[in-house]
């Protein structure tokens, strides 16, 4: 039989069931990571730095290990140095050595036996600091005298003479660059900020922690990922992973932000100390000045065209800041910028440098939103400039399989132009306007990932399945994981439930990050029923006394391949489930890979502003998320991606900031201050899915949550720049800076 | 700081519990309580994630100290289905895929309830003006106000 072919017609796929933990959660019951308890537990707490950059002279824990009911108390030096550099770095995130590198910075930590009581116990830590100059901006920590974050962290080319802060360059493209801007009509050059976002999951970050004297350990946590989890605690706690068993609560929204450790290792080590199990909660106020939120950056974009609209030649430099240690993310922007196009010449060439602020950690689609927008402006500028359509345009550069892309892929079947064309179409984007009101477009474009996947599907008696996981569920993905499960094995739906096992239980599973969980643990999933099918298939035979490859799988039954295998009925999978005792015992199907073959995805969004010329404050009035999903397992969930994607990044367009003041210090790390959009500053968001197939994939499936947040910022950066007859170089564009655009020369 | 005795009504059931004078509402309900469906999202009334009613009126369990519960009715996520019976509006936040990840859902579900006990028959507009106190950072709101909507149809009779 043939288990590898590709299928495009569905029973189950394609539909909307409800969620399997739906019900928990709305009615309370779903345990998130600060809902975990244990009997005996302490509250943890956490004493942070107030200062962006300090040398830490001494720290005197006396005080605090004298009020009673103070259990434990930990510092930098209680965790052992760790070899490996990306541990080390992380390790220094959730507590501070010898230098504290920005305002939120770890430097001790108590358990107590009440929340009070800690509290009380890290007022009475007292830490001597030596203040040294700060640096918060990113152009300023690339200048040769700024203040240097941290020595000797500058990988190997990056050219001599720079600041010590500039850690990482890179450069993609092809092509003559100089050559390419010669044959442009139009050359335009223009240069953009984007401001540090955060995440803003509405969960802070939890977790629970039971260390025992025998060195064994259990780690309930919020994240997302509980496999790396494992892997980054037992390194700092210098034990063996087969010991640490991390275990993923619900969780309550992460977007990236919950792929890496802020705060495990320290309730790790206070268990320990303590000997009783402790949680370990972050306030509001630490999720903002102490988890990562994104790069922010600086961006000079400069892209050739002839006037009837071809792109002839980009060129664009950007320089991103991942707080006070290396990221890697501004490669994923230099890739990303130019990648939606079919670019005769193209260059991008990124900075990263070292600044007094948190590390950065994943923001959905990391490192693009910031490069597209730069792009997406700049073309929509050229546009207006030499009168052309800003569709039409974008659909005469469009990248199409067989394109070269910026970052060196050639591509395979993907959606740019159906994209494009589908929001052409679309009665958004010829409906008229009112006063004060314009419309912009921008397209997008992400990677999506694949990455190792691990899963077990086992046959229940009953004929019912259970599929075994590693991958925490951030928005119905055990829904989309039973659809593709039923549909593989010919059951019903509800009669598959999909787990989120624990670590001890699977084995490594990638991070839920890079859109893959739908992909990758799709596709680990309908590899595993392949296999739990052979066997079903091998059973059957057996009872038929006839060769296992004269039966075929169909529609959840066994049957006889041709007249020549024999004439018996079909055997359905309950039939076989519940002989199988006797055939041999219990029947299961795993799947263990490193999942290549995720599909790019591409997005065009249409936005309709309103701005107040009195305030210059902006109103979305309506938006439109066109996207390729690939086949769309649940199409309300993809439509709930699309829309959650896209609202974050208005959000970003015109609101959310990381401010800091001279002294460094982050001036609004609070939902009042630092604004995500509530209900009614929206419109409804409309959608549109494509279903271009991906060919990496048995049904076809692609990412498709991280798409969404990328065309945002220029959408409605040209909406902004089209209503107020300026252009907007800088997001977020809150009122002030669109009042002052408005009353500028 | 030396606890106080407080009798109070949740869910309809009676409840006693020792809270200090300092103690938000949200912390008893959730570590004295067991009731962890209200969540802490912010801790200043900023999100709403917390939310439940205190004799009848919609409240950040956050802003709200634990003595302050004394002889008052309260109701919280966890009071609102009936049984085995969903609430409509419980049902249709699942049909409607009103959640992704859910942790402001019994927030959202709380301030419904008592958006549509007020206003039986409310506009798009005013839907998304009650919950503007709600933070949601996954759904783009867009399925919540829906949701609420088909629910708000359903009580009503209409469908």
């Amino acid at each position: 039989m043939a288990l590898d072919d590709k299928k495009s017609r569905f029973k189950y796929v394609g539909t909307t069931p409800n969620r399997p933990d739906g019900v928990d959660k709305v009615t309370g019951k779903a345990q998130y990571g600060a809902d975990i308890t244990a009997p005996g537990m302490l509250t943890g707490a956490i004493l942070r730095s107030p200062h962006p950059h300090a040398r830490i002279v001494s720290i005197d824990t006396s005080a605090a290990e004298a009020i009673p009911g103070v259990r434990a108390v930990v510092t930098g030096k209680d965790f052992a140095p760790v070899e490996d550099q990306g541990f080390a770095d992380i390790g220094e995130t959730c507590m501070a050595r010898d230098k504290v590198l920005y305002d939120g910075h770890p430097v001790a930590a108590v358990a107590a036996t009440t929340p009070a009581i800690a509290k009380a116990a890290i007022r009475a830590i007292k830490v001597e600091y030596a203040p040294l100059p700060h640096v918060t901006d990113v152009d300023e920590a690339m200048r040769p005298d700024a203040p240097v974050v941290l020595e000797g962290r500058a990988l190997e080319h990056v050219p001599a003479g720079m600041s010590q802060n500039v850690t990482n360059t890179c450069e993609f493209g092809h092509g003559d660059v100089e050559a390419g801007f010669a044959k442009a009509d139009l050359v335009l050059e223009r240069s953009f900020k984007v401001a540090a976002a955060h995440q803003g999951y509405i969960e802070p970050h939890a977790c629970m922690a039971s260390v025992t004297s025998d060195g064994r350990a259990d780690l309930y946590c919020c994240t997302q990922g509980h496999f790396f989890v494992r892997a980054v605690c037992s390194a700092l706690m210098g034990m063996e992973a087969s010991q640490l068993r991390v275990t993923a609560s619900e969780i309550g929204g992460g977007f990236g932000g919950k792929t890496t450790v802020f705060i495990e290792p320290v309730a790790l080590m206070l268990s320990k100390k303590s000997g009783r199990p402790v949680k370990l909660v972050m306030t509001r106020d630490e999720v903002f000045k102490a988890s990562g939120p994104t790069v922010h950056a600086s961006i000079d974009c400069k892209i050739g065209m002839t006037k009837d609209g071809r792109i002839t030649a980009g060129d664009m430099t950007l320089r991103y800041s991942g707080g006070a240690w290396p990221s890697g993310t501004i490669e994923m922007g230099a890739q990303a910028g130019f990648a939606a196009y079919d670019m005769p010449a193209v260059r991008t060439i990124g900075w990263t440098a070292l600044t007094n602020r948190p590390k950065e950690i994943s923001y959905r689609a990391p490192g693009a939103p910031q490069a597209v927008y730069a792009v997406e402006a700049v073309i929509d500028e050229m546009c207006q400039q030499l009168g052309l359509d800003p569709l039409k345009t974008r659909l005469k550069n469009a990248a199409a399989k067989g394109t070269l892309s910026s970052y060196g892929v050639t591509f395979d079947e993907i959606g740019m132009v159906a994209t494009l064309e589908a929001a052409q179409a679309h009665p958004h984007w010829s409906a008229p306007l009112g006063p004060n009101q314009g419309r912009g477009v921008a397209a997008g474009f992400w990677f999506n990932f694949g990455g190792n996947t691990c899963v077990t599907l086992n046959i229940n008696t009953d004929g019912t399945a259970s599929v075994t996981e590693g991958n925490p569920d951030i928005g119905g993905s055990r829904a989309s994981i039973s659809l593709m499960a039923a549909e593989e094995l010919g059951i019903r739906y509800e009669n598959v439930r999909t787990i989120v096992a624990d670590t001890a239980s699977l084995g490594y599973n990638d991070n839920t990050d890079g859109s893959r969980v739908t992909f990758a643990v799709g596709l680990a999933t309908i590899k595993a029923a392949r296999a739990a099918i052979k066997v079903m298939c091998e059973r059957a035979a057996a009872l038929w006394g006839i060769d296992a490859e004269a039966v075929d799988w169909i529609d959840g039954a066994a049957h006889p391949s041709g007249p020549n295998a024999g004439k018996f009925p079909p055997m359905t999978l309950a039939e076989i489930a519940a002989q199988s005792f006797q055939t041999g015992g219990p029947i299961a199907g795993h799947h263990e890979v490193n999942v290549d073959g995720a599909g790019v995805s591409f997005g065009v969004h249409i936005c309709d502003v309103e701005v107040d010329p009195e305030t210059g404050h902006t109103l979305v009035k309506r938006y439109t998320v066109v996207q390729d999903a690939g086949k769309a397992v649940h199409p309300t969930y993809v439509e709930g991606q699309m829309q959650g994607g896209a609202v974050q990044g208005i959000g970003w367009a015109l609101n959310e900031e990381y401010i800091y003041g001279k002294d460094g210090r982050l001036q609004n790390a609070g939902f009042l201050d630092y604004r995500i959009p509530v209900a009614s500053d929206l419109p409804k968001i409309d959608t549109v899915i494509l279903e271009i197939p991906n060919p990496g994939h048995p049904y076809g499936v692609r990412g498709v949550g991280e798409t969404p947040i990328v065309p945002p910022l220029a959408a409605v950066t040209n909406a902004v720049s089209r209503t107020i007859g300026k252009r907007m170089y800088q997001v977020p564009m809150s009122p002030p800076r669109i009042l002052s655009a408005i009353k500028g020369a | 700081m030396k606890s106080i005795q407080v009798s109070t009504t949740i869910n309809g059931d009676p409840v006693e519990f020792l809270c200090t004078p300092d103690e938000p509402l949200l912390d008893v309900l959730r570590n004295r309580l067991g009731l962890t469906g209200a969540k802490e999202g912010c801790g200043t009334g900023d999100c709403g994630a917390c939310s439940v009613t205190v004799n009848g009126r919609l409240v950040c369990s956050c802003l709200v100290l634990g003595v302050e519960a004394e002889g008052a009715q309260i109701e919280t996520i966890e009071g609102m289905a009936q049984g085995e019976t969903l609430h409509p509006l419980q049902r249709h936040f699942i049909e409607k895929a009103a959640l992704q990840c859910g942790v402001c859902t019994p927030g959202i579900l709380v301030a419904a309830k008592s958006l549509l006990e007020k206003n039986a028959s409310p506009t798009d507009e005013e839907v998304r003006y009650w919950l503007a106190g709600n933070l949601c950072r996954c759904t783009g709101y867009d399925k919540i106000i829906e949701a609420v909507q088909s629910a708000a149809a359903e009580m009503r009779g209409e469908v």
